[in-house]
Parts: C-alpha cells; sequence; structure tokens
C-alpha cells in the first residue's frame, strides 16, 4: 500500500503538488502534504463534518473522498475565506459577533458548509438553516448561536450583493 | 465603564476563525515517529500472549511494545480522591495478565507514517483465554483478575455519609415514598479526539509534551514520577483544545507512553487517536442505579432521605478516583432542607470502558434521582410540583447552609442562596399559570404535552489556592501566566475583563497565557467550574497589587510622598497636579529595577454553590415515540456575571449535552460486552434539529460571600437539571406521574412505558 501517486491539488486557488498514497484521504492531504491544518477530522466517518471544505462549490466531507478524486478539482478551505489583508469573511465575522463557537475546533466546517450553501441559495429561510446547520455537530455551543450567526451573514451577505 | 458585565467578543476567536488553531493534531516535528495502540478485541480475559511478529515486518515500523517491554511504568494513580484501599484497581498503561474492557490498550507500534503504524497494529495477534463478561453493576460483584489477584473483588469501595437522626425520620413519617432510578451510560465526547506529540531533548534529558489540557500541572508531576524523573524535566503545553467537559486531559495510558516513547526511542512521537477509539478508551461516565427511601410529612415536606446508589465505572479506576460517588452522595440533598440523609455509594466495577467525570458529575445523575423522588412526593401527597419543591426548599434565613458532610475535601456550605425567591422569579418569568394553562388546553385537544422542572445546586470554585504573575510590558501590554487551562470556554476573555475592570484598562491590551508548566511553578488547571472563582480571584488581588506597585514607582520616580499619587484607568497621578505617568511609562522608566509586576494568590478552604432551575416544555409524538423538545428555560444565579455572552453559551451548550444524556446517548454493550456505540451512527449526539430555543434567565441575587468578585461557576449548571426536567416534563406529557425510571428516554423505552 506505499505506492504513491503524483498529483496536483488547487486548493484556494493556489496549486500544490502531491506525491500520496491512493488511500489518502483529501482531509489528510490537505492537513498533511498541504499544511493546511484548518480542515480538522473529528470523526472520520462522515458524520460531524469537521472536515468539509468546498470541492467545485460544493460542500464535501474531506475524510471521506480520496486526494487522489480531487484532482482537477477547485478545493476551497477555512484558510481562504477572509482576505489577504485580514479582512473576515462575513460569516467568520458573524461568529465572531454572536459568540457561534467556543472550542472552535467545528467552527472551520460549519463556515465551509455554510459558505457553500449561502452562495447556492443566498435566501435561504430560518428553517432552512436549521436543517443545514443540522449536518454538522459541535458539542460546545447547542447550536444557538451558530444559526444565529449564520442568519446574520446571510443578511449581509445577501444586502452587500444588492448594494 | 466597568469591563465586568459586558458582552464582549472573545479574544482566542480570530486564530480559530480563521484556521489557524492549534489542535494536537496540527502540531508535527520532524522525524517524528507515529504511535498506534493495539486494543484488546474482547471484554475479558487472560492475556497469554501478543504476536507482534507479523507486524514488525510491516515497512516504516520501528517498534512495538507490549506489557513486557514496558515493566518499569508503575499503573497510572488516582488525582484526586481520599478513598484507600483502590490502588490495586488502577489500570496500568498496557495490559498485563487480564484484558478488562474492549478497547484496553495491549500493545503500542510506532511507525515513520500513521498509515503505516494502523497497518502494523492490524497484524498484531492477541491471545487471550475469554472469560464471561461481568456487566452487571447491579449484580453481585466477581473477581477483579480470577487468576492472579484471587480474592479481589470488582467493588473497590464503598461511600457512607450521613446527617441527621434517620430513623426518627421514618418513625414520624406518615408516608414512605420509594424509588429505584437509573441514569444512562454516556460521557462528554469532544469534538477533538485526544492527541499527543512527545519531545525530547536528549541534551537535557527532558521531555516536552503537547496537547496537555484541563490539568497539566498535576500531569506534569505524575508523568515525571512514573518515568522516574525529577520534576523539572517534564514540562507540558496546551495549545488550543476542542472541548473538555471532564474527560479530556485526565491522565491516560497513551499520554504516558508518547513521553516514555519519546525518550527511550529518542525521536518525537506523535498520537492521534480515532472517534472509534475515543468512544472505547477515552472515560465513560455516568450510569448509575439509585435505590430511595423518603419519609414525608403529610405536607410532602422531606423528612429523611435513606438512599444506596451504584456507579458502573468500568474495568478499572481511572484517575478520577471515587470523585463521581463523593459528589453524588454529598449533593444528592440538593437545595432541599432534608433534616436526615443517609447515603452509601457503590463503586463497582464492569468489563466496560472505565468511567470518570463528565460535566456535572454526580450532579446530573443525583438531581435526576432526587428531583423524579420531589415529584413522586407531589403525586402521593397530592399538591402540585411546584409546591413540594417550596415546602421543601432551604428559606434564605438558614443560609449560609451546613449540609454537616464533606465532598471533596471540603465541608459542604451553601454560601449564599434565594432559593424561593429564584423559583418565584422563573414562574414569573415563563408565566408559568398561563403557560399551564395553554398546556391543559393543548393535553385536552389530545396532544401528548408537558411541562417539567429540575432544581438543582451546583458547586464551583474548588481550591485550594491559584496564583497568577502579572507584568506590563514597556509598550503597555499585560501579560498575565496563569496555571488555568483554557478547554475552549473563554477563559482568556473572562480572565481578561477581570484585570481591565480592576485595572481600569481596555481588555485588548491584556493577554492571558495558560497551560504552560515551563512558564510557571504551580497550577491548578480547569475542572469543577473552578477557573472564574479561583483564577479570577487571583487576577483581582494581582491587579491590586499592580496598582500598589505602580504608586510605590510613580511616588519614586515623581520624588513625592506615597500618599500623594494616586492610580486612575491606567495612569499614576500626583494629587493636584498635571503630573501623570501611564503604566507603559512607569514600566519602561522602572525597567532596570525589575520593571512594573505583582503577583496574586487566592486561596479558598470551601466550594461556592450556584443554583438554578430547568424548566422543559415536551411533546411526545404518538406514533414514533419521539420526544421533541419544545422550549427549554434555564434560570441559574452565579452570584456575579463577568461575561453574559459567554455565560449563555456555557449554559447552552451544556442542556444541549444533557439533551443527549436524557434522550439519546447511550453506550450499548451486548452480551459479550462489545462496545455497540462506536462511531457517531450509533452514539447519537444531538444536531441542531433536537436542541430547542433555550432561554436563560441569568441572575445576580445571591453573589457568593467567600469570593473577591462575588462569581460562581458558570459552566455546569446548563447540564445539571437536564435529566430530572425532561423526565418530569415526558410524565407529565404522558399524563403519568413517575412514569420515567431511567434515562436516555429513547423511542422503544417510552414505546414500552405506554403500552
Amino acid at each position: 500500500m506505499t505506492e504513491t501517486r503524483d498529483i496536483t491539488l488547487d486548493v484556494n486557488g493556489k496549486r500544490h503538488a502531491l506525491s500520496v498514497e491512493p488511500r489518502k484521504n483529501l482531509a489528510d492531504a490537505l492537513r498533511d502534504d498541504c499544511g493546511l491544518t484548518g480542515t480538522h477530522v473529528g470523526c472520520e466517518h462522515g458524520v460531524c463534518g469537521a472536515c468539509t471544505v468546498l470541492v467545485d462549490g460544493r460542500a464535501v466531507r474531506s475524510c471521506l473522498m480520496f486526494a487522489v478524486q480531487a484532482e482537477g478539482t477547485a478545493i476551497e478551505t477555512v484558510e481562504g475565506l477572509a482576505s489577504e489583508d485580514g479582512e473576515l469573511h462575513p460569516l467568520q465575522q458573524a461568529f465572531w459577533d454572536k459568540h457561534g463557537l467556543q472550542c472552535g475546533f467545528c467552527t472551520p466546517g460549519f463556515l465551509m458548509l455554510a459558505v457553500g450553501a449561502l452562495r447556492e441559495n443566498p435566501e435561504m429561510t430560518d428553517v432552512e438553516i436549521r436543517e443545514l446547520v443540522s449536518s454538522n455537530l459541535c458539542r460546545c455551543t447547542g447550536y444557538q448561536n451558530i444559526l444565529t450567526a449564520v442568519r446574520a451573514a446571510a443578511d449581509v451577505m445577501r444586502a452587500g450583493t444588492n448594494g | 465603564m466597568s469591563a465586568i458585565g459586558r458582552s464582549i467578543r472573545r479574544i482566542e476567536d480570530r486564530a480559530l476563525l480563521t484556521g489557524n488553531g492549534r489542535f494536537a493534531a496540527d502540531l508535527n516535528r520532524e522525524h517524528q515517529l507515529h504511535m498506534r495502540v493495539v486494543r484488546s478485541p474482547v471484554a475479558f480475559g487472560r492475556l497469554v500472549e501478543v504476536d507482534a511478529s507479523d507486524a514488525a515486518d510491516v515497512p516504516g515500523v520501528e517498534a512495538i511494545w507490549t506489557a513486557a517491554d514496558i515493566a518499569e511504568l508503575p499503573q497510572i494513580d488516582f488525582r484526586m480522591t481520599k478513598i484507600t484501599g483502590m490502588e490495586p484497581y488502577r489500570q496500568w498503561c498496557l495490559a498485563k495478565d487480564y484484558v478488562r474492557y474492549v478497547g484496553e490498550p495491549v500493545a503500542v507500534v510506532f511507525a515513520n507514517s500513521p498509515y503505516a503504524a494502523e497497518d502494523a497494529a492490524e497484524l498484531v495477534f492477541c491471545d487471550i483465554d475469554e472469560v464471561d463478561a461481568h456487566l452487571e453493576a447491579t449484580a453481585e460483584p466477581v473477581a477483579f483478575m480470577p487468576e492472579t489477584m484471587p480474592g479481589l473483588l470488582t467493588e473497590p469501595a464503598v461511600l457512607h455519609k450521613s446527617c441527621g437522626d434517620l430513623d426518627a425520620a421514618f418513625a414520624e413519617a406518615a408516608e414512605v415514598v420509594e424509588l429505584e432510578l437509573k441514569v444512562g451510560r454516556h460521557t462528554g465526547v469532544p469534538l477533538e479526539t485526544r492527541g499527543a506529540l512527545a519531545v525530547h531533548d536528549a541534551a537535557t534529558d527532558t521531555v516536552t509534551m503537547y496537547g496537555a489540557a484541563k490539568v497539566p500541572h498535576y500531569n506534569r508531576g505524575a508523568i515525571a514520577a512514573m518515568l522516574g524523573l525529577a520534576i523539572d524535566r517534564v514540562h507540558l503545553s496546551e495549545g488550543h483544545v476542542g472541548g473538555g467537559f471532564g474527560i479530556r486531559g485526565e491522565l491516560y495510558p497513551e499520554d504516558v507512553l508518547t513521553c516514555h516513547a519519546a525518550r527511550r526511542l529518542g525521536r518525537p512521537v506523535k498520537w492521534i487517536e480515532d472517534r472509534k477509539e475515543h468512544l472505547m478508551a477515552a472515560n465513560h461516565s455516568r450510569d448509575q442505579v439509585y435505590r430511595m427511601r423518603a419519609a414525608i410529612a403529610p405536607d410532602g415536606f422531606l423528612l429523611g432521605l435513606d438512599v444506596t446508589f451504584i456507579t458502573d465505572q468500568g474495568a478499572y479506576v481511572r484517575t478520577h478516583g471515587a470523585t463521581v460517588s463523593d459528589l453524588s452522595a454529598a449533593l444528592l440533598p440538593g437545595p432541599y432542607v432534608i433534616p436526615a440523609y443517609r447515603v452509601a455509594g457503590h463503586i463497582r466495577l464492569t468489563n466496560k470502558t472505565p468511567a470518570g467525570t463528565y460535566r456535572a458529575p454526580g450532579r446530573y445523575e443525583s438531581t435526576f434521582a432526587r428531583e423524579r423522588l420531589m415529584d413522586a412526593i407531589a403525586a402521593r401527597v397530592g399538591i402540585d410540583r411546584l409546591e413540594v419543591r417550596r415546602r421543601n426548599l432551604i428559606p434564605e434565613s438558614r443560609i449560609p447552609f451546613d449540609r454537616g458532610m464533606d465532598t471533596l475535601g471540603t465541608g459542604v456550605v451553601y454560601d449564599s442562596g434565594r432559593y424561593h425567591d429564584l423559583l418565584a422569579r422563573l414562574e414569573a418569568h415563563v408565566g408559568w399559570e398561563e403557560l399551564a394553562a395553554s398546556i391543559a388546553e393543548r393535553r385536552a385537544a389530545g396532544e401528548m404535552v408537558g411541562l417539567g422542572l429540575g432544581y438543582f445546586i451546583e458547586k464551583s470554585g474548588l481550591g485550594p489556592e491559584d496564583m497568577v504573575r502579572m507584568r506590563v510590558a514597556p509598550d503597555g501590554g499585560i501579560r498575565i501566566i496563569t496555571g488555568a487551562a483554557s478547554v475552549g470556554q473563554g477563559i482568556e476573555t473572562a480572565m481578561a475583563q477581570i484585570c481591565a475592570d480592576s485595572l481600569g484598562v481596555d481588555t485588548a491590551r491584556i493577554a492571558i497565557v495558560h497551560g504552560q508548566t515551563s512558564l510557571i511553578e504551580k497550577g491548578m488547571g480547569a475542572f469543577a467550574s473552578r477557573v472564574t472563582v479561583m483564577t479570577g480571584s487571583a487576577i483581582k488581588i494581582a491587579s491590586e497589587a499592580l496598582i500598589e506597585a505602580a504608586l510605590d514607582i510613580g511616588a519614586k520616580l515623581f520624588q513625592v510622598d506615597r500618599a500623594s499619587v494616586a492610580y486612575k484607568a491606567g495612569e499614576v497621578r500626583v494629587a493636584s497636579s498635571d503630573r501623570a505617568m501611564s503604566l507603559a511609562q512607569l514600566a519602561s522608566a522602572w525597567a532596570e529595577q525589575g520593571g512594573l509586576a505583582a503577583e496574586g494568590t487566592f486561596r479558598s478552604d470551601h466550594m461556592t454553590y450556584p443554583y438554578g432551575i430547568h424548566l422543559a416544555q415536551v411533546r411526545i409524538d404518538p406514533g414514533t415515540c419521539d420526544v421533541l423538545v419544545e422550549r427549554y428555560t434555564v434560570a441559574y444565579d452565579i452570584g456575579r456575571v463577568i461575561n453574559p455572552m459567554l455565560v449563555e453559551g456555557q449554559i447552552v451548550g451544556a442542556v444541549a449535552q444533557g439533551l443527549g444524556g436524557a434522550l439519546y446517548e447511550n453506550f450499548e454493550y451486548d452480551e459479550a460486552g462489545q462496545p455497540l456505540a462506536t462511531s457517531f451512527a450509533d452514539y447519537l449526539m444531538p444536531t441542531a434539529l433536537e436542541v430547542p430555543e433555550v432561554f436563560t434567565l441569568v441572575r445576580e441575587d445571591a453573589p457568593s460571600p467567600i469570593n473577591p468578585l462575588g462569581v460562581k461557576g458558570a459552566g455546569e449548571g446548563g447540564i445539571t437539571a437536564v435529566g430530572a426536567a425532561i423526565a418530569s416534563a415526558v410524565d407529565d406529557a404522558a399524563g403519568r406521574p413517575g412514569m420515567v425510571t431511567r434515562l436516555p428516554i429513547t423511542p422503544d423505552r417510552l414505546h414500552a412505558w405506554l403500552a
């Protein structure tokens, strides 16, 4: 199982040339080979969602995808959310303002989950947001402030688009 | 404007929001080895042989150890317990003679990559002569290790506590109420699994373990003792911690093994637990059975209470020793007078994952038991559930209230409390009469809806002491070093607010350094809701000492009397003049004489006791027997609130965890002792769809008189009465008082009760 494949991953617009075992999952490749440790591994069986990243704009559990499958796709991780000058993405800002995180371990997964969903549907209702947030697990917040934060960010983002 | 009492955003969030957190798995060192633990596949058996020959052939494997290879490592000791006689039941780092639970470490593999280590671990063969697993803690104790320790039974200790004249209480009783209740086996399950990176510096023979949590200073001493090193040759360093909840940061076999291996193998050693391992190897909790007999006066006053309870502590007695049972026994009486009380707490071992503390340890369970009893008394006497509590609550005139027992080595003395007042406030807050009427109306229309409540007392601020050091840098930055620990609860922000409040400066200038044994020699860490009380008080004391130091320095620099300088808002000013110096200027001018710094120590012999009430509104779906929580309110008096937003966050998060234990989470085992919940598909934690909106009524009506801030801990009260309140509400929804006798209230269990 130690033979490796050479692949190139496009992460946050930057290309990473890697040599990975075919069985290496995308989460491990991002963390170990690209040095992007913001994507967290919480269960390795696709339930908790801490490892959620966007692959071609869609939320994916990166623990359930092989790195080799991600070649040729555009991958987005939490490290790509804030602008280069450090300005936080509206979702990051809302999580901060609304106390949407405590230990912060699940946070990157929730951010990426919501970024993808709000891009697809900027008009999400509260019920849809609750459905969305139920995709991932958080053990600290009880979700209340995560829901509030996603709602607030959605409103800010929609206002930004319309303005 | 005071910095205390404000909902300021957290200092610690930016790194966590941008992917720059430093959790255990994020740390790496060149040439590191990866450790993988080989775990017992059976629940109980004689360990005959471990064959690692095939595993050793896997490319990249550097070493494989079994118990024989680490014979010099002793058993893992207790962190806090005064009960003696439990030493033989402590766990070894690797199984010796017997395996006692599925998941017990039997061997460890060290390899150049985590994938290779896992491949090799799967090839290690454990030859085990299986013995029938002992899985019922309520059954008679059996032999702990039949052949090697004959006569040693699976009941390491029985705790006894009592107060008042129980015989007289029963002689006087108009009614006797008897109940048997059970709380299921569940635990903290932080989203970050455990992990560690141990690095050995051969030049100084010093081991540093990164990934520490909760109690770094204690664990440093324990690891040093186990490795036979002087204490200053071991350092523990805490990075970001992905949730604690009582279970993370206790000293486990894997922590000791990484440190030992780094030293012996001469390379950094990294270990990251996977989720399956976590669910069968990290501490379980709860799992108690209560048998209660209560002597009742005609008006529902509880005259006396006789309790026997059994805690299923799993395969070994781990670091917590008797803590859970001790807290259960001492705090079961809660907010009620109960003049006579006797309790026997049996600590029993089974062939399940060992158990320790989980958020509100002993209180979640005993509050469920006591509040079930209160509901039963109300039903027996024919009064409502609020009235029975009013008749039994400790009146303000008896505060401080000495229970006449101790726990964790301190006397149980409720330091302040206005218990009737809080109940009245909650009734007003939720509009109790109207709410009850609307529920009655819905029930009349055929819905299975109900209300339930649970009153609780929490404890916080365990001593004996906390010490902090504070220093002002020439740029005006204030750095506080504390031996407290962060488990993600926001201590940096709360501690900065306390300092900012005392000094009259902006929180943005304050940095809190925690969890680093190399920077401060003492520290108690973060457990038992102690940080805001103990560390916060130490910071207040240090801040006041810093002001005195600033005044001393200012007087010397201005060459005036000490009496003619005054401190205000970050400046020392000479009276009736425009001469003033900022803290930064003082620190700068005094740099060569040692700078501007102070130390503060807070000592406390007693805990402080916050209290509160949970109110749940539920609906039973008669088709699926699912319990839907419609609304949840927590009233909680914590004496003084440092940051309301953080306090609410603690309460809401804790409620969600409590709902898990009340309705969903359960470590089931089959009859051979195989755990049936080893993934998130089987261990069901609440998602956003199960957790209702939680309303909070946070009060400051009873400040603590035993610390300078008046604070009480806020971290646990959100979970304490969830099981109690949900059970009461489900009874009410079903119209069957006393129906719920065990947690979790799963659909199959509820279906059977309703049948």
